[in-house]
């Protein structure tokens, strides 16, 4: 019986006729495309974008060169240079982040002591020859500057699971 | 009675009349009667007018495949959930991708043809050229209206079918050039499953043959003419099935696209072929999806008559509609399935689209061809009093 069931099935495309019909309805569903350059899907103030370096308030840079991001990057992309400035206080005098090798784990804003690297939320960047995604020192505290309110609010929201 | 004929006609069909006139009018009679030499006029006369119409069908088929590709994208990606090409417009203007098929064209024709250097250059060159001649060539004999056909021959559906068939040669002959392992296994699987489609869709035709009694595409569809159950597809609703299936078969259209198979041998007969020639084989494809849809529609769906005949007020108020409106709307329906079984059905696995052609399909339409030859011999109506 069953076996006629199955013959009468396949010879009448019944099972064909139901796949049409389903795809059919999907015609004229809603369609969920996010029409990206005008529409954009929510981020999480978690996001891993392009990085910053961060200054307290009173301008001096948090970076104290304890080098952890170095050892931490697993994709070898931060490289630093240290040295005792005037006021015996360690700070850096090269901070490059190759954002050709970054993966955008967020290890380094994970381990960083004082959150002086953090990770944005920008993500639309470019560079338009070698080298420009090389962003060294200034370019990043530049960048910290610009957005230090997004990243503080960020943080500040992200603080009670930390 | 010339008078009867001209009231017939519908506006659009007057507006090419006129242009038709004012071509021949003011463009080829002054070069037919001050260039041509006077024993020949006569000649060129009917050549030039041929020549014409030719274009007059050709054109208006190509532009349908570009069109047709845009339609595919659009709604493959509508059943998916997506929206398909919308960002390509014209001139500053979005319209919903309208510009993306010329865009496209444009892209294909200013890319480099590469031709491997192990390629027997030849045949390589030959190949689109003949998947692309019988699938525009076939239009001949397609009537568009009662009087619109190119070349009104009583051999009609046997010359389509030649023509069908012909179009596996440029696959076959692709595969082989390109001297590729991918191109020759695609070609090779479509040779086999060419062979087995074509009988199954010779026997529909043949059955379609026995129905109407004629070879000659016009008189197919007058042979349909009365009302929508007059229509053929319901004495022959088998073998329409199989001829459309065959028809997917046959070019080499999903569920039935081995001799592509995008995901096993990256893109089959056609993986060496680059800019023009490439776009060539997918023009040939597309044009051989419109063609049998133009057959579906012609032979088992009435062609251009109305499907409103017969049924008492509608047939006069539908009837200032021209015929070629109702053939194009059916065989738009037709392209739309195409593109709906593409968004629907899984690839066959080649063993299973082998025992479907011989097991299934063959002895199928053999079982139908005696149905309908009963029928036909017991004069069985509203078919076939």
């Amino acid at each position: 019986m069953n076996k006629i069931k199955h013959y009468l099935n396949s010879l009448f495309l019944l099972e064909l006729m139901r796949g049409l019909y389903l795809t059919g309805r999907h015609l004229f569903r809603r369609k969920i495309t996010v029409q990206y350059p005008e529409e954009k899907t929510p981020q999480s103030h978690r996001f891993r974008g392009l990085h910053a370096l961060r200054r307290y308030p009173n301008g001096e840079e948090r970076c104290i060169a304890c080098k952890l991001c170095e050892a931490v990057c697993p994709a070898n992309a931060i490289t630093i240079e240290s040295e005792v400035r005037e006021d015996d206080s360690r700070r850096t005098t090269q901070y490059d982040i190759d954002l050709t090798k970054c993966i955008f784990c967020g290890f380094c804003e994970e381990s960083c002591p004082v959150d002086a690297v953090v990770e944005t939320r920008i993500f639309e960047y470019h560079g338009e020859k070698r080298g420009d995604l090389l962003l060294t020192k200034s370019q990043l505290l530049e960048i910290g500057d610009k957005f230090e309110n997004d990243i503080a609010a960020d943080r500040h929201e992200d603080a009670k699971f930390r | 009675m010339v008078h009867l004929v001209q009231l017939r006609l519908g506006s659009d069909e007057i507006m090419l009349e006129t242009l038709y006139h004012l071509i021949s009018q003011y463009i080829l009679l002054p070069f037919i009667l001050f260039v041509i030499p006077v024993d020949y006029q006569i000649e060129a006369m009917i050549f030039l007018q041929t020549i014409i119409k030719i274009f007059a069908i050709i054109i208006p088929v190509l532009i349908t495949v570009a069109y047709f590709t845009y339609a595919e994208r659009k709604v493959i990606g509508f059943i998916q959930g997506r929206i398909g090409p919308n960002r390509v417009g014209l001139f500053g203007f979005r319209l919903w991708g309208l510009g993306q098929p010329i865009a496209d064209a444009v892209k294909l024709m200013v890319k480099e043809i590469v031709i491997p250097l192990n390629a027997n250059r030849t045949l390589f060159i030959i190949a689109p050229i003949l998947s692309l001649a019988p699938a525009l060539a076939a239009w001949a004999v397609i009537p568009f209206d009662d009087t619109k056909v190119l070349a009104n021959i009583n051999a009609g559906l046997l010359y389509v079918l030649a023509l069908t068939s012909l179009a596996v040669y440029g696959v076959i002959i692709a595969g082989w050039a390109s001297n590729s392992k991918y191109a020759f296994l695609g070609a090779m699987r479509s040779a086999a499953q060419i062979v087995a489609y074509e009988i199954a869709m010779g026997f529909a035709l043949v059955g379609v043959l026995i129905a109407a009694g004629s070879l000659n595409l016009g008189e197919i569809v007058n042979a349909q003419a009365g009302s929508v159950i007059h229509w053929f597809w319901l004495p022959l609703l088998p073998l329409f099935v199989i001829y459309f299936i065959s028809g997917l078969a046959e070019t080499n259209r999903a569920p039935f696209d081995v001799a592509e198979g995008e995901s096993e041998i990256v893109a089959g007969f056609h993986v060496e072929y680059s800019g023009m020639a490439f776009s060539v084989f997918f023009m040939a494809e597309y044009a051989n999806m419109i063609l049998i849809s133009v057959l579906s529609a012609l032979l088992f769906f009435g062609g251009w008559l109305s499907p409103f005949q017969g049924i008492i007020y509608l047939e006069y108020f539908f009837s200032w509609v021209p015929g070629m409106f109702w053939l194009l709307a059916k065989t738009s329906i037709f392209m739309f399935l195409f593109l709906w079984f593409r968004a629907t059905f899984p690839r066959y696995r080649y063993d299973q689209i082998m025992r479907l052609g011989w097991k299934v399909f063959i002895p199928i339409t053999i079982v139908w061809l005696v149905v309908v030859s009963v029928l036909v011999v017991t004069n069985i109506p509203p078919w076939f009093s």
